[in-house]
């Protein structure tokens, strides 16, 4: 199985490549970058393991929640990358992501994923380490204030993303002592998003790169003429 | 060559192919229009979304209106600005990136650029030299064309364009948006010696232009008189006609200043028919011709993208595999050829 995987919904910016289960990623933070950094991150991937795009089986990527012009981009980016070689392509949400990465990088089982979604709202998602090696969402993942978000009832949990570094205090009350670690400096990473995009191809997510649509999960972006105020 | 033209930067997803030697091969557009006419104007965000979802499909269609197969196309031009940097992004990032995994050369091209060079596409092009005149909702503007890539722009709106002033006048008359053509449509019932407009800049020298002054003018009128169909109307052709006039009168001085005798009229306001007959009267008196595109290459489009672009990719030009979008981009900038 060889699959492709970029993320760009955040100010991180990157790509990764599993063959058979070997990952190499290229990962970099970079705001406002991504346009100039994927598409030779994807080529230097490429050439030094010696294989070419058209090997690829499937192809995986970050599609939000996060920054609405950066999902767009790695969107574009995957709709014409996978377009041209006519292969299925693997929605991965960008929370989840994040969750995986903090299992495996702080031995957690429980995550609390958050990115501050500016306008005094979060992107939030919890997750739980399943038995595959992928992540379980518990609840819903949601656009909200961070005195609103889902904290799951039950067990310990680790905090990771952006949401915890600028709304801490709050996130921390709402897991009462239930909250081991804070990593705020937590992005998205294709790594991540290529050893779910594996879990999800073999379970059959794989879609047709039209398909390949972003989840911004805030929706409500103007106001029709007539509508209050 | 056979170049496959990308155009989102505002509220129409065009896509088009273009073969060197056999001309225009399919050509489609998906507008927008509706969608944010419920918004009173285009919503950036929107529009962005909207493209995402409409572009890869379109594609895929003009390839099989064009009975083209990946292995037929030689290259991707797709507009990198000025516009809508969200918009134009979606264009860029599928465009580069499917050009990058066909391993073939892309290129960005000016959306203006486009807009001059779209005359090309008809059957009798004009020749070079010709004064362009474009007018739509974002611009107004004359432009010297010598050749592609060597544009001078010679006047444009201080302000507001005069597309712009045409929508907003009409919302004023509730004409809803985009109003410019209903506008057009009660001016035709309008007694054109009921009120008279002024011709912003027109009493001295030089050829610019500002329109936002016409705008207020329509209120004030509007305010000051009992509103009735035939006030609306009356206020509609006194508008276009001072709109009209005013472009008129600064194309006459630019054919005189340049002696330019070739006059190119592009952009959606050129569907306009009152400035249609006021130019060709101005062509005769001046012993000029003037040229219109067809309406669907005047507003935005993928074929002057796919042509465009091809002129540039036929030259050499190559990018290197990063994608850019650019709200602003001189036009004086653009590479000559």
């Amino acid at each position: 199985m060889k699959l492709l995987a970029i993320d760009t919904t955040t100010e991180a910016c990157s790509a990764a490549l599993s063959i058979n289960g070997a990952i190499s990623e290229r990962y970099e933070i970079a705001p406002r970058q991504h346009a100039t950094l994927i598409l030779p991150m994807i080529d230097s991937l490429l050439s030094e393991a010696g294989i070419t795009l058209a090997q690829m089986d499937a192809i995986a990527f970050g599609r939000g929640p996060g920054a609405f012009t950066g999902v767009r981009i790695g969107v574009g980016v995957v709709q014409g990358v996978a377009f041209s070689i006519e292969r299925p392509v693997v929605p991965v949400s960008s929370l989840a992501a994040m969750a995986h990465g903090a299992m495996a990088g702080f031995n957690a089982t429980n995550v609390l994923a958050g990115i501050d979604a500016r306008m005094g709202e979060v992107y939030w998602g919890a997750y739980q380490r399943s038995s595959d090696g992928g992540v379980r969402a518990v609840g819903e993942e949601s656009v909200c204030g961070a005195d609103e978000t889902f904290i799951p009832e039950t067990g310990r949990w680790i905090g990771v993303g952006t949401a915890w570094q600028s709304y801490s205090e709050v996130l921390a009350a709402r897991c009462g002592g239930r909250l081991d670690q804070l990593h705020p400096a937590i992005f998205p990473r294709a790594c991540d998003i290529a050893a779910l995009g594996v879990i999800g191809f073999a379970a059959g997510e794989g879609v047709s790169a039209d398909e390949a649509q972003p989840v911004y999960l805030r929706n409500n972006v103007a106001r029709k003429r007539g509508d209050s105020v | 060559m056979r170049v496959l033209g990308i155009e989102t930067s505002c509220d129409e997803t065009g896509v088009a192919i273009y073969d060197s030697e056999r001309g225009l091969l399919s050509d489609l557009l998906y507008s927008q229009v509706a969608m944010h006419a419920e918004y009173g104007g285009v919503v950036p965000e929107l529009a962005s979304r909207d493209h995402v979802r409409k572009l890869l499909p379109l594609i895929r269609e003009a390839m099989q209106q064009a009975d083209t197969t990946r292995e037929q196309i030689d290259g991707i031009a797709y507009t990198a600005g000025p516009g809508l940097v969200g918009a134009l992004l979606v264009g860029a990032a599928i465009g580069r990136s499917l050009a990058w995994g066909w391993n073939l050369p892309a290129v960005g091209v000016h959306h203006l650029e486009g807009h001059l060079l779209a005359p090309m596409l008809e059957e009798n092009p004009p020749p070079f030299p010709f004064i362009a005149l474009l007018v739509s909702g974002g611009h107004t503007m004359l432009i010297t064309v010598e050749g592609v890539g060597r544009y001078q722009i010679i006047g444009e709106s201080l302000d507001d364009a005069v597309g712009e002033a045409f929508d907003k006048t009409a919302k004023l008359l509730d004409l809803g948006y985009p109003g410019g053509p209903a506008l057009e449509q009660i001016a035709t019932k309008g007694d054109g010696t009921r009120f008279r407009f002024p011709r912003p800049m027109t009493g001295r020298p030089g050829l610019d232009f500002s329109f936002s002054g016409l705008k207020t003018f329509a209120m004030n009128t509007l305010h000051a008189n009992e509103i009735t169909e035939q006030t609306r109307a009356d206020i509609a052709l006194a508008f276009q006609t001072a709109a009209v006039e005013t472009l008129a009168i600064k194309c006459q001085r630019a054919i005189r200043e340049t002696g330019i005798k070739q006059l190119v009229v592009a952009g959606g306001v050129s569907a306009n028919r009152a400035l249609r007959e006021r130019l060709d009267r101005l062509a005769l008196k001046e012993r000029a011709q003037v040229a219109y595109p067809r309406l669907k290459f005047c507003t935005d489009n993928g074929a002057m993208i796919a042509y465009a672009g091809c002129l540039r990719l036929q030259a050499g030009e190559r990018e290197p595999p990063a994608f850019e979008a650019r709200a602003r981009w001189p036009m004086d900038t653009v590479t000559a050829l």
